[in-house]
């Protein structure tokens, strides 16, 4: 039997066609795909090499995966890597970043997170004028405050050790995560820190009990920025420390660019590939809570 | 009348702009009042200084007796409901309603008794453990309510708390706040902007506008005897018809009509004279076969027809002054026709011309 209904109609019914090959379609994609290529590529060629033997690197096909593949490098790497005067690899560095990371994201998100509750919230006198001198110390350059930090943390005492290398990333951190925070704060409906109030919550308990479980995304968005910021942090990490415990990027910069015998390319890109490998697990694991922050504003009760 | 909530010389400031000017108003206990104007008027303000959300300028609020100028929002023995619910996410309905409780460190027992009764009363029983995600906008609000309730509080604050539903539901939810209302007896101030809310709600309605309270009156007396052009021209739906004209003697002079005057009453008791404006609700004009009865008639063509189904709306000029009348939903009527009406001044206001206050 003919389909009746679309025997009476004539001309365009339906969903539009759509050809497969459209010119768009190909500048989209083909757009694209350089794109990944160029990002991709390098990757590819430091963990194809990172799997080579010096004898295989030698014959300078890059591009080739290894005949032979060997975790050699990336043990000696992590374990025996000379740094200077010191040939544990990068596991001293690794640790000490840690050390570093954890105290500082925790300490700077908890003290940005309550800065920016109450700017956001508890409209104190002069809150403007702090929030304006907090702002305006992200833009100050880096390099001018090195010196002072260094006086500063040796008066105090504490030039040279990992304590003050964390003072110095949370001091840092402050701007930004306060801007954030209160961004964020001030975009939660004002309605419910009024009901909370009414219902007798004070400061602590408006913050704990009704601001902290609404916000995940920001705490998470903050997070990747702290964890990144501060593991790939060179200058400070440099500067404000002793050699036993310089962070994981100075350890290897140390190998990469130590001059005498061969240069071991393998071991230098395992190396940067296990430095690089925290940041990116971050990024993995909380990429979806981190879009759902940077698109704050978007939580309704 | 017992006084609930006494503001005595409030002023508030947001810097430089005055948003309550030297504003006094007593509420009794037990009444419903209604704080109405449209936005920007200083209503919402006015109901966040009773609840201690916003820091006064200057004078004084009391609740129950007792000076609470200075004293925290949970100190002062109110519940507030907000327009947009405002129900803590992350919490089901119980911790809802038992958040301010547990601030207020009530025994347990207890807390559980009154998230019982109040979930009886607004019947949310069935609610109780779901998130406020998961309910619909009516739900929520009267989970909202019962967030008010639960704290066994003599004021209720609303601050617009039917704005976001659709309209059916706010017809319902008003008749339940009404019924909310008779059965507790607890004074109630709702701010709105929505005057047909107002008119069924209020046992005393104030107009606000421009931070200062404009009438303070029972809600057929502001229909009725509205004290100034913006009241007038504010209540009632379509609007009061302004006739721009001259008093002179018994007559009122607009165009080449004269209107008598006859079966008006002066607010000052005497016939004043003079530059006046005239209103006259649409529903106040006669049409159809009563016309006859009227002391003043006169016959316009129709310009424009709205239907609503329970009444029409007839637009027309008179004396070249835009004019409405309110006619029968059944009343046959087409545009151009002629159409002969009976104005009677016995329930229109007069409004001097300058002051604009009523005559």
């Amino acid at each position: 039997m003919v389909d009746i209904t679309s025997s009476q109609l004539s001309g365009p019914q339906g969903p539009k066609p759509r050809k497969a090959l459209s010119r768009r379609n190909i500048l989209l994609y083909g757009t694209l795909f350089v794109v990944t290529v160029y990002y991709a590529l390098p990757l590819y060629v430091m963990i194809v090499t990172s799997l080579k033997g010096m004898p295989e690197i030698r014959l300078g096909n890059i591009f080739s995966p290894p005949v032979e593949v060997t975790f050699e490098p990336w043990v000696k790497a992590w374990a025996q890597a000379c740094t200077g005067l010191t040939c544990d690899g990068l596991s001293t560095g690794f640790w000490n970043s840690v050390r570093i990371t954890i105290p500082s994201v925790i300490l700077s998100i908890v003290i940005a997170s309550v800065n920016g509750y109450a700017l956001a919230n508890w409209k104190f006198k002069g809150a403007d004028a702090f929030f304006t001198i907090l702002i305006f110390g992200a833009f100050i350059p880096y390099q001018v405050m090195l010196y002072p930090i260094v006086i500063m943390l040796r008066e105090i005492g504490l030039y040279g050790s990992l304590t003050g290398l964390v003072i110095v990333h949370t001091i840092f951190g402050m701007p930004i995560l306060t801007l954030l925070f209160r961004n964020y704060f001030t975009s939660l409906p004002e309605e419910l820190f009024k009901a909370a109030r009414v219902d007798g919550a004070g400061f602590w308990g408006i913050y704990f009990r009704i601001m902290v479980p609404m916000s995940l995304p920001i705490f998470t968005v903050a997070m990747i920025l702290q964890v990144t910021g501060i593991w790939n942090d060179f200058l400070f990490g440099v500067v404000y420390t002793r050699p036993e415990s310089y962070p994981m990027t100075v350890s290897l910069n140390n190998i990469v660019n130590s001059t005498q015998g061969v240069k071991e390319y393998n071991v230098n890109m395992a190396a940067t590939i296990i430095t690089g490998l925290v940041p990116l697990t971050i990024y993995f694991v909380s990429g979806k809570l981190f879009v759902r922050g940077i698109a704050a504003g978007a939580v309704k009760g | 009348m017992n006084k609930s909530v006494e503001i005595k010389n409030l002023d508030l400031e947001f810097g430089a702009v005055k948003v309550l000017q030297n504003l006094n108003l007593d509420i009794g206990k037990g009444e419903f009042l209604v704080l109405l104007g449209s936005s920007g008027c200083g209503k919402s303000t006015l109901l966040n200084c009773i609840a201690g959300l916003l820091d006064v300028t200057a004078g004084q609020i009391h609740i129950n007796d007792k000076n609470v100028t200075w004293a925290e929002p949970s100190e002062r023995g109110i519940g507030m409901v907000f327009q947009s619910y405002a129900l803590y996410p992350q919490m089901n309905v119980e911790g809802n309603l038992s958040f301010g409780l547990k601030n207020a460190k009530l025994p347990k027992d207890e807390i559980a008794k009154r998230i019982k009764r109040a979930s009886e009363i607004l019947q949310i029983e069935p609610l109780l453990k779901r998130k406020p995600a998961a309910l619909s906008g009516g739900q929520r609000q009267r989970v909202a309510i019962g967030r008010a309730l639960v704290r066994d509080v003599d004021v209720f604050l609303f601050d617009e708390p039917l704005s976001n539903l659709d309209a059916k539901l706010r017809a319902d939810l008003r008749v339940e706040i009404k019924r909310l209302h008779q059965n507790l007896g607890n004074t109630m101030v709702y701010v709105t902007h929505d005057q047909i809310e107002a008119m069924t709600l209020a046992d005393r309605i104030a107009i606000m506008r421009g931070g200062q309270i404009m009438q303070l009156d029972s809600p057929e007396e502001i229909y009725g005897r509205p004290v100034n052009k913006y009241v007038a021209g504010f209540i009632g739906s379509p609007s009061m018809n302004f006739l721009e004209g001259r008093i002179e003697g018994d007559v009122f002079l607009v165009g080449d009509l004269a209107i008598p005057l006859a079966g008006y009453e002066f607010a000052s008791g005497n016939a004043v004279s003079g530059e006046a404006s005239l209103g006259i609700r649409p529903e106040h004009v006669v049409t159809g076969e009563l016309v006859g009865n009227a002391p003043f008639q006169i016959d316009i063509d129709v310009s424009l027809i709205e239907p609503t189904g329970s009444d029409t709306l007839v637009d027309c000029e008179v004396a070249g002054h835009p004019f409405r009348v309110r006619m029968d939903g059944q009343a046959k009527i087409k545009v151009g026709e002629r159409l002969r009406l009976g104005l009677d001044l016995s329930k229109a206001s007069l409004f001097d011309k300058t002051s604009e206050l009523r005559l």
